[in-house]
């Protein structure tokens, strides 16, 4: 479904990515490990389509079809959700509309009726539910003055609603306790599918005991450096990055 | 058109010419106020932008014309042809003027209520003496603002709306002021008196709409006393053709314990210059001030607020938000003076901009004048483009770039929209609003 091959992006002088590869298909669960400032969000925010990273070699398939040459929201409505590491305020802008503006869009795209008021109130209400969230949230701006926790359950909300094929999951565990951990770990299990596809970015390895991952990828300096199944997270845990990186220079000299 | 030289003589002289056409009309009483305003027009001349507070407007271009009044440009209109502009579910207390005359046809001053008084100026000048006598000109003082001259010396209709003691009228008032096309351009004066008295509630909107894309002279003044207790929503829209020059002043007096709101949402004009002007003269009073202008092309428009605390224990709050796109210029002025004896006054002031092309321009300026020593004064200005990351936000989620754009826009404008509890006006100007945004079309598909 998603085939990253020796993807090189930058932003402004710095190159960031210097050539990630990685197959992902669906049904499967990958999750992204890595440092701060190895890349992680670069990659998430570029599978988006975010303009400002520019790519500078390599190629992104997504259907077999050239994905970067599409814009964000075309992507979107070919069913890729990327949920962010930091939610953006939109002041003036209520949930609600919102909401119901990015459903209808990919409704349509998928060549299905619009919902009018009362049919997307009845399915909000459902799925709301399903991630405690506060249906008063609906009523607001956009994630305006939301705590970091109703940000990120917020963002889980919205993949409920979209049920996009392909989930990018940037760092949605960070910051979280352990009730809300759960709870966004229930939401991303619910959305598990032979269907779909699911990228869990993390910086800990605590999410995964939750969502047990098929693959996990290490991402150092802007490189996969290692790539396993979900022991691979353990074996992070108990050596951390730089006990992982030591080993590979260690193997690299022998 | 003819070219104006010297306006001090020019407008003497039409002075001249307005007395003798209106002498005998029953306003004698009035003479002597309106030969002073003249004569102090004629010393104070229009602003210059070496004045502190016309710094950023120029009025050189408003100077030059010969602008006649409006006496003998009488037009008749139809009710079908101000349809137009009618607002949905408002109810059917409306008094409309034409070029700044009354027109008793096209209006309707519905049943107000027991002694609540919804008349034209001229006709209160004839049954409304008394209160006339002891409040119009009280407040609006013409000593150092030219243009407040004018209007006193030259005003000879507007609106009269008089909410006696402990009356509540439910419905808005509406006062209509249609401008169409006419030979010369013309100045229209137009006067509003309002006056509430104790325990009085009301709404009133007054509207400014253009027929034809005419240049013209729109110079309002509104003098309003809010009496003790006494709540007032004032909504003014203001969307005069884009060759117009538009100068209004909103002059409100509060009474103890009063509550006041104004909105404006200025979209028409070619130069705009938009005073609000709340006195919290008595104590405990509050007075809220919201304001959307959205300007394009080579639209100019200012907006000066002079909130002046006089009592102790009273609130103010400000907040107005500017949509600059092409051209335009921008200003907001923000002045908050508050007296020796204001102790605990409250006060802020908030003032947004967006810019959304390389040529708009904004200054903004607040400007504190403090002279009690317990006061709470805030004030904060931004100066913006719209949000990529906002864009990104709503793309990544399905929403077409143009869409995301309008709802942002939209939700800007919207902050200022949301304070306006008169649902009908409310919705009304968000259609307008979006009309004006150049991707409001796809705003009625998510709205
Ligand atoms: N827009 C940008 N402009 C310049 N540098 C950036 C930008 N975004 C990220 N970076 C830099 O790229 C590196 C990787 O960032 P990021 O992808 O956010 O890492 P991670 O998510 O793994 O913490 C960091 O050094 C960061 O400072
Ligand atoms: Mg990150």
């Amino acid at each position: 479904m998603l085939e990253i091959k020796n993807l090189h992006v930058r932003a402004g002088n710095h190159e960031i990515l210097k050539g990630v590869d990685l197959k992902v298909d669906v049904g499967e669960v990958h999750s992204i490990m890595g440092p701060n400032g190895s890349g992680k969000s670069t990659l998430a925010q570029v599978l988006a389509g975010r303009e400002t990273y520019e790519v500078t070699e390599g190629e992104v398939l997504y259907d077999g079809k050239n994905l970067l040459e599409m814009a964000p929201e075309e992507r979107a409505c070919e069913g890729i959700f990327m949920a962010f590491q930091y939610p953006v305020e939109i002041p003036g802008v209520g949930s609600a509309q919102f909401l119901k503006a990015a459903l209808n869009a990919i409704r349509k795209a998928r060549d299905l009726e619009e919902l009018d008021a009362m049919e997307f109130l009845a399915l909000v209400k459902e799925k709301i539910k399903l991630l405690g969230v506060d249906e008063k949230l609906l009523h607001r701006s956009v994630n305006e003055g939301f705590s970091g926790g109703e940000k990120k359950r917020n963002e889980i909300f919205q993949m409920a609603l979209l049920e996009p094929r392909l989930c990018v999951m940037d760092e949605t565990d960070s910051g979280l306790d352990i009730d809300a951990l759960k709870i966004v770990a229930k939401g991303v299990n619910d959305m598990r599918s032979p269907e779909r596809a699911i990228i869990v970015v993390t910086h800990y390895q605590r999410l995964l005991n939750y969502v047990i991952p098929d693959y996990v990828h290490v991402l150092v300096d802007g490189r996969i450096v290692k790539s396993g199944g979900k022991d691979l997270a353990l074996e992070l845990e108990e050596k951390g990055y730089a006990g992982i990186e030591e080993e590979l220079r260690a193997g690299a000299k022998a | 058109m003819s070219v104006v030289t010297q306006e001090r003589d020019y407008y003497a002289e039409i002075f001249a010419d307005f007395e003798k056409a209106t002498a005998g009309n029953g306003q004698g009483w009035l003479q002597p106020v309106r030969r002073a305003a003249i004569a102090r027009f004629t010393e104070l001349g229009f602003p210059t932008t070496r004045d502190e507070d016309w710094r950023f407007t120029n009025v050189a271009p408003l100077a030059q014309i010969a602008f006649q009044l409006t006496s003998d440009s009488r037009v008749e209109l139809t009710p079908r042809e101000i349809a137009q502009f009618a607002i949905p579910g408002l109810g059917d207390i409306q008094l409309v003027f034409v070029n700044g005359r009354y027109a008793p046809t096209l209006s309707s001053t519905g049943l107000p209520g027991h002694g609540v008084s919804v008349r034209s100026l001229a006709q209160a000048f004839k049954d409304d003496r008394d209160v006339l006598e002891q409040h119009l000109t009280r407040y609006a003082a013409y000593a150092h603002d030219a243009f407040i001259a004018l209007n006193t010396a030259f005003m000879d209709d507007g609106a009269f709306v008089h909410v006696p003691r402990g009356r509540v009228v439910e419905k808005p008032i509406r006062l209509l002021y249609v401008s169409t096309a006419t030979a010369d351009p013309i100045a229209t004066h137009p006067r509003n008196l309002i006056v509430m008295d104790e325990d009085s509630q009301a709404v009133i909107v007054e509207d400014y709409v253009a027929l034809d894309a005419d240049v013209y002279f729109s110079n309002v003044v509104t003098e309003v006393v809010v009496g003790q207790n006494s709540v007032l929503s004032h909504y003014m829209i203001e969307r005069e053709s884009h060759q117009a020059f538009s100068v209004s002043t909103l002059r409100l007096e509060q009474g103890r314990s009063s509550n006041v709101t104004s909105h404006r949402v200025l979209l028409g004009g070619a130069l705009v210059r938009n005073n609000v002007h709340p006195v919290l003269a008595g104590e405990g009073s509050e007075c809220l001030i919201n304001g959307l202008f959205m300007a394009t092309g080579s639209q100019h428009m200012d907006n000066f607020m002079r909130v002046e605390h006089a009592s102790p224990h009273c609130d103010s709050r400000q907040f107005y938000h500017g949509i600059l796109d092409g051209r335009s210029h921008g200003v907001f002025s923000g002045r908050i003076i508050v007296h020796k004896d204001a102790q605990k006054t409250d006060a802020k002031q908030t003032n947004k901009n967006l810019l959304l092309s390389q040529e708009a321009q904004i200054d903004s300026k607040p400007q504190l004048e403090i002279y009690a020593d317990d006061v709470k004064c805030t004030h904060g200005a931004t100066i913006g483009q719209i949000d990529q990351d906002a864009i990104f936000y709503l793309r990544s989620r399905g929403i077409a770039e143009d869409a995301a754009r309008a709802l942002l826009l939209f939700g800007f404008a919207g902050e200022t929209l949301e304070r306006m509890k008169a649902e009908p006006i409310r919705r009304y100007l968000e259609t307008l609003v979006a009309q004006w945004l150049p991707e409001g079309k796809l705003l009625e598909e998510v709205r």
